[in-house]
């Protein structure tokens, strides 16, 4: 018998196992590092929680000065709400639109267009806040908040506030582009994902495109569009740079969103700027480790119903679930 | 179930008014396409102002001094692009072996109900918001240190990096044909060998697509390093020191209110956007153009879902 490199042999070592238990530990990795930041998250967030109890998710007071403190992250919670929100509002909408284009024009067309929709995806948050910043802050201010400012103010209480630039409006409209690439890429995948005999079906009988889409396409494929949209919820609620940079960053009480046109405060804003402020000695960092774990679960209760959602759809495709 | 009534229906509905159908249908197209066109807009503007403006700024000096006085407009962006660099390849070194390795126990090892709960925990793990990860970072290591370090920013960006490349991974290694693998078996060879030498290697553009795709993502990263790099003018030194990366300098560049500041912060932004698109660009173009079209857009939906295949 040839003995060589590798070449099963009687050898005292089982190099196997100790393989598939190299890569039993690299794939439980990911298991232990959630339990470790949960566990983590929760011990060091726990002086807080102590001193403000639940208060400390109902309460809109926010003061990190000696002596004076007080944390209540309410304000940052529905800043993070709103903005995801509208993001999600002004975004899936457009994604869908997208998809819709993406995956009924020929590759020709679909092909470059689809790769251009995707770059967005990779533009870097901080770019997005700098672009947003200097560039689309001052456009955006012109000619849609000053005219929507002087047209609804007096009536309708979400327009009122003085438009400038840095506020709940402009932050979620970077936020609705910067999700644009993950809800079309998803929603294009799934609308693929729907049988060519439904399409075919629709056609036979005379139907238009459109009428192709609404009867063929949309019912089949609602649930995977739904979970794609929460996916990009999700996306929305993590973003950190480009938020922090223009959402106007106001603290405690006036950080509520009250109008689109008003400064605020999202749960990452907020640690974006104290965190490096805030002394371990006092509540502050605590405070701050407490908004992220907050976040940390609104992001995990988020991205899980949208999985469970878009994988049952992406599992009809192949047979394993009859819809 | 559509009846027999319902087709008819249908049929009937069909029939009338036709002009008016092929009228909305040709409303809906325009709206569609310019959905695409809103879409590309920023894109396109983005781009423009950064290279109109960036080009400006960009010079011998600005690339490889370090920062002069604040507001001066004088000094370069040296330590950042450094630190970038030196932050990228620490992180590989701690991602990649992990991401790999997790993806092969996925991939080979996957058909029982621990690799089904990593699966799905490992596309959980890609959305979690990346400051919770570095606040992470900073909790189990710059505060049992004492002091800012690069190995907690590596850290904290090795948490981005080895999920996409597990999911990649395992993506690419279950194209690889069972054949390949038989034939190893009928050779002789141990399992990890075959995987090692057969499998991983059949696979490797679908590994280095994967490993390139998360060096772009982090590449441009900045939550995570606020607090544990967080940020400095001086070239590197020590693993124990805070250092500079792009992504921060820009950030910092923009809170300064001086004319000055703004030029250099585009021109930083120029050269890290440089960066990060001639890797997506290059991506695509040599290792995905092979595989037929979509391949692109099935790996930004593998990276994201956890469906099983």
């Amino acid at each position: 018998m040839q003995k060589g490199l590798g070449v099963t042999g009687k050898r005292k070592l089982n190099t196997d196992k100790i393989f598939k238990i190299g890569a039993t530990i690299a794939g439980a990795y990911v298991l232990v590092i959630i339990a470790l930041m949960v566990f983590e998250l929760l011990s060091e967030s726990y002086p807080v929680w102590q001193e403000e109890g639940l208060g400390f998710i109902t309460g809109t007071d926010w003061n990190p000065v000696e002596g004076r403190e007080s944390f209540g992250a309410l304000p940052y919670i529905l800043g993070t709400l709103v903005t995801a929100t509208l993001a999600m509002a002004i975004g899936v909408p457009l994604s869908i639109g997208i998809a819709m284009f993406l995956s009924d024009s020929p590759k020709s067309i679909s092909e470059p267009l689809g790769f251009m929709v995707e770059l967005l995806a990779a533009v870097p948050s901080v770019i997005y806040g700098l672009w947003g910043l200097f560039v689309f802050r001052n456009y955006f201010k012109d000619w849609i908040e000053v005219p929507l400012h002087n047209t609804f103010g007096d009536s309708v209480w979400f327009f009122s506030g003085t438009p400038f630039g840095l506020d709940i409006f402009t932050a979620s409209i970077i936020l609705a582009i910067m999700i644009i690439p993950t809800v079309s890429a998803v929603s294009r995948e799934i609308m693929k994902a729907v049988p060519q005999q439904q399409k075919e079906a629709a056609y036979m009988l005379g139907a238009t495109r459109w009428e192709m889409f609404k009867l063929a396409i949309f019912p089949y494929s609602k649930t995977g569009l739904i979970g794609a949209s929460i996916l990009g919820l999700g996306r929305a609620v993590g973003e950190t740079m480009a938020v922090t940079m223009l959402i106007g960053n106001a603290t405690g009480d006036s950080a509520i969103p009250q109008s689109l046109f008003k400064a605020s405060q999202t749960m990452s804003s907020i640690i974006a700027n104290e965190f490096i402020e805030a002394s371990p000695a006092s509540v502050h960092l605590p405070a701050l480790v407490g908004v992220g774990l907050v976040l940390l679960i609104t992001a995990i209760c988020i991205n899980v119903v949208a999985h469970l959602l878009v994988t049952r759809m992406l599992k009809v495709k192949e047979g394993i679930v009859n819809a | 179930m559509t009846s027999t009534q319902k087709r008819l229906e249908y049929r009937m509905m069909f029939k009338q008014n036709v002009e008016k159908r092929l009228l909305v249908d040709k409303i809906v197209r325009i709206i569609v396409f310019s959905c695409v066109i809103i879409a590309i807009i920023p894109l396109g503007s983005i781009l423009a102002e950064i290279f109109k403006n960036g080009t400006a700024a960009i010079s011998y000096e600005f690339l490889t001094a370090t920062p002069g006085a604040i507001g001066t407009g004088e000094g370069g962006i040296g330590p950042a692009i450094q630190g970038t660099l030196i932050i990228i390849g620490m992180s590989s070194l701690i991602g990649i072996p992990i991401g790999v390795l997790s993806g092969v126990f996925l991939s080979e090892f996957g058909e029982n109900r621990l690799a089904q709960i990593v699966r799905f925990f490992n596309d959980v793990f890609m959305e979690f918001p990346s400051i919770v990860l570095g606040i992470f970072a900073f909790l189990i290591i710059v505060l049992v240190l004492g002091h800012f370090s690069i190995w907690a920013g590596a850290f904290a960006l090795s948490l981005i990096m080895f999920p996409i490349i597990a999911r990649t991974t395992e993506e690419s290694l279950k194209m690889v044909p069972m054949t390949y693998r038989e034939a190893g078996l009928s050779l002789g060879l141990r399992r990890w060998v075959i995987t090692m030498r057969i499998v991983l290697a059949s696979a490797k553009s679908g590994l280095i697509t994967g490993i390139l795709l998360s060096v772009a993502r982090i590449g441009g990263e900045t939550a995570p390093l606020i607090m544990t790099i967080l940020g400095s003018s001086q070239f590197f030194h020590s693993f124990d020191a805070p250092m500079d990366a792009l992504p921060l300098r820009i950030w910092r560049l923009s809170l300064l209110p001086y004319d000055s500041a703004q030029l250099q912060g585009w021109g930083s932004a120029m050269v890290l956007i440089i960066i990060i698109l001639a890797i997506n660009i290059g991506v695509r173009y040599f290792f995905l153009r092979k595989r037929g079209s979509g391949m692109f857009s099935r790996l930004i939906r593998q990276k994201i879902l956890g469906g099983k295949r």
